[in-house]
């Protein structure tokens, strides 16, 4: 037993050797923020000049802005000095030592979503050996990616050993100067994934933050930047089904997408963050950048989300369509239920030649939620034969909460077609009583039919992260009727 | 199988029950004919649950249970079917997931092991098959974009696929043309047995020509006025609901 034991932890150091894991202890900065703090994060992760002066650049930058309020979202103002900007992974000591010590509430959920046993452990963030699987999962997988030339690695791994990349493509789709919270993420950005797909490569797998095992603790300021260079392709799945622990409550993260000539990039999101109780206290702020550029001819940006997690959710992953026939697509599923709010959509800006794109929006209200769906479809002078379709769809689950389209059209090409069509429907009561008629409860029957209002969203996901995301409705939507 | 006592029921201050019994032994077909507004659809909507409706007196008993103390899913398990006149769309949702979550709930209740995927498909498609269905249905979501005639025949094949032990079929006939008339008379010839019974409400003798009920009811003013057998059905065709009643004051 005890050698076995010495086996696993002899594992678990590896992974250090491997680089896998930042590898800072303790300490957290004290709250608050200014040219000091940031000098501190930087020196910390032990980065090059170029980052800091970017960092600094940011900083002041940010100082001059103020905070969006244009969303439909409501809640009181953040106080940017009450927070910290650096905290070190918890260590061991502090965390539980069993599942036995986790919120059993908690582990009831992981237990409906069907997790397995070992990742509940990782989730709920239990110290040490419970871990042991994922490790070496996560060693071959590296092996199979180096081989194949594709850089996956955490950010702050990137920053000093691919320089260049960092230099050339930081910032070049979402600029620091983008707003308030891209300023504020660019000043203090924690860690993230950096992906590098060279040319002509099709990665071998897709690529999950699931194993990048560090992903932990830095979801507060997270920075992700993918790269696929000319003839590439390659998909990306963040987040995690289950209920993540966090205990930030703002999130502001930048996703930086970018696909040259040829190059396809598909990344899917299932977005979970603790939503708060059921009057919203304590849940996460999500207030995310996240962009794509089609900076080549003929490459193709696709963002899927299920965003169900957060209590308040702002967040529209756009493309920019600048290669000639390039391709951009959005597929939404934003679900919200008890106080939760939601503010979501994407941008198309279509700047090349015979540019595509498709918006398929689904959202859905439960509670005395409020959910939105914002989305600007924009055709510049330029961009001849612009084509868009745009699907978006509401459903309201009881008589207390609300859904909202925001639909913004520019069209300043007269060759452009551009097709909106919008529904919102409510869950009846003739749809429920025929359910039951067939036998079927009624938290089946609205979990069935909300999966097939969802069915166009879902069918886009990769298939086992389809599955779960059913799953996860379902437990997001529990008691929402009745 | 099924007995209702006079049975009084309104909806918000409109009586539309108003003492209403029936009697219905396994192996029967009963017919249950009157003009529109008697209170047919309302009868048939109260036996499966609908909590629409305020049953203000009366009992109905189903295999010897009190029908009122169970849940519109209880008695669907139990074997009760209701053939809506107005089958409502969901759409997205494929049809024969849905059948397959009715069949499974109602054997989860009667603790016969679940059916899976391949076993239902299976079964689906012969039951489709017998009954000249267009095998797309199973594909397709439910009653989404299905004509009035479509709509019906999925009920059919529901009802077959759940095996009720009564089948209560609401103006399934109404709208029809003469060839799914056809094949909705089929499911339920091929349905009828010893074991189970069936109340067809419907408006028209037109139905009763495809499927030979044993008992005919005239339904007015929410109370049963006359019945008799099926020569009662043709004697309405010619006299009309309004004679009928006429001659009862």
């Amino acid at each position: 037993m005890s050698a076995n034991k010495e086996e696993i932890n002899s594992l678990i150091e590896s992974r250090y050797k491997h680089g896998f894991v930042t590898d800072i202890e303790s300490d957290s900065l004290p709250p608050g923020l200014n040219e000091d703090v940031i000098r501190a994060i930087s020196a910390r992760k032990n980065e090059p000049k170029f980052m800091l002066d970017w960092r600094l650049k940011s900083y002041k930058h940010w100082l001059k802005l103020n905070e969006p309020n244009w969303a439909h979202v409501d809640y009181t103002p953040i106080n940017y000095q009450d927070i910290s900007y650096f905290s070190a992974p918890k260590s061991d000591a502090d965390r539980p030592k069993s599942l036995a010590e986790v919120d059993p509430k908690l582990l009831e959920t992981y237990d409906k979503l069907g997790i397995p046993l070992h990742e509940r452990a990782r989730l709920a963030g239990v110290a040490v050996d419970a871990v042991f699987d994922s490790v070496s999962i996560a060693t071959t997988f590296k092996k199979k990616l180096s081989d194949a030339g594709v850089i996956f690695c955490p950010f702050s791994e990137a920053v000093t050993k691919h320089p260049e990349l960092i230099k050339k493509y930081l910032g070049s789709v979402v600029p620091y100067r983008d707003n308030f919270f891209t300023a504020l993420n660019s000043a203090v950005f924690s860690d993230g994934s950096f992906v590098y797909i060279p040319k002509g490569v099709r990665c071998p797998m897709e690529l999950s933050t699931y194993f990048r095992i560090n992903a932990a603790n830095t979801g507060q300021f997270e920075r992700t930047l993918i790269i696929a260079d000319e003839g590439s392709h390659v998909s990306y799945l963040e987040g995690c089904t289950a209920p993540m622990r966090d205990e930030n409550q703002l999130h502001a993260a930048v996703v930086e997408l970018v696909a040259l000539k040829d190059a396809e990039i598909k990344y899917s999101t299932v977005q979970n963050w603790y939503p708060g109780d059921e009057e919203g206290k304590g849940g996460i702020y999500n207030f995310v950048t996240k962009r794509g550029d089609c900076r080549g001819a003929n490459s193709k940006i696709s963002w899927t989300q299920v965003e169900t997690g957060s209590a308040i959710t702002w967040k529209y992953p756009s493309c920019i369509l600048r290669g000639d026939n390039s391709i951009g697509e959005f597929y939404s599923v934003a679900v919200t239920n008890n106080r939760q709010q939601a503010d979501t959509g994407t941008k198309m800006i279509h700047i090349g030649n015979n540019t595509k794109s498709t918006i398929v929006s689904k959202g859905i209200s439960a509670g005395r939620a409020q959910n939105a769906y914002r989305g600007l479809v924009r055709v510049m002078p330029q961009a001849n034969n612009a084509r868009n379709h745009t699907q978006c769809d509401s459903l309201l689950i009881g008589g207390d909460c609300g859904a909202h389209t925001f639909p913004y059209i520019e069209a300043k090409n007269p060759s452009a077609i551009i097709e909106h069509e919008a529904t919102t429907s409510k869950i009846s009561e003739d749809q429920l009583f025929y359910c039951k008629q067939r036998g079927i409860e009624e938290e089946d029957a609205v979990n069935m039919i909300v999966n097939g209002f969802c069915k166009d969203v879902f069918k886009k996901l990769p298939m086992e992260f389809a599955v779960e995301a059913q799953a996860l409705l379902n437990v997001s939507l529990e008691g929402a009727v009745g | 199988m099924l007995e209702i006592k006079n049975l009084h029921a309104k909806v918000g201050t409109t009586n539309i029950l108003n003492g209403l019994s029936l009697t219905i032994k396994k192996g029967e077909v009963h017919a249950i004919m009157g003009p529109n507004g008697s209170g047919k659809s309302t009868l048939a909507r109260i036996i499966a649950g609908d909590d629409s409706y305020d049953v203000t007196d009366g009992e109905i008993h189903y295999k010897n249970k009190n029908l009122m103390e169970l849940s519109p899913e209880e008695r669907s398990r139990e074997g009760i079917f209701l053939g809506f006149q107005y089958p409502v769309e969901i759409p997205g949702l494929n049809n024969s997931q849905f059948l397959k979550a009715a069949l499974n709930a109602k054997r989860k209740y009667l603790g016969i092991e679940e059916i899976d995927a391949f076993e239902f498909l299976k079964m689906a498609r012969e039951t489709i098959k017998r009954l000249e269905i267009d095998p797309s249905f199973l594909n397709r979501g439910v009653n989404e974009g299905f004509s009035g005639g479509e709509r019906k025949r999925n009920e059919i094949l529901q009802m077959t696929m759940l095996e009720p032990n009564i089948a209560i079929l609401d103006e399934t006939d109404s709208g029809l043309d003469i060839d799914a008339l056809k094949v909705v008379a089929k499911g339920v010839n091929e349905f009828r047995n010893q074991d189970n019974a069936v109340i067809l409400v419907t408006h028209y003798q037109r139905l009763l020509e495809y499927i030979k009920p044993d008992k005919v009811h005239v339904l007015s003013e929410g109370r049963i006025i006359r019945s008799g057998d099926e020569s009662l059905a043709k004697e309405l065709e010619k006299t009309g609901y309004i004679a009928e009643k006429e001659s009862k004051k």
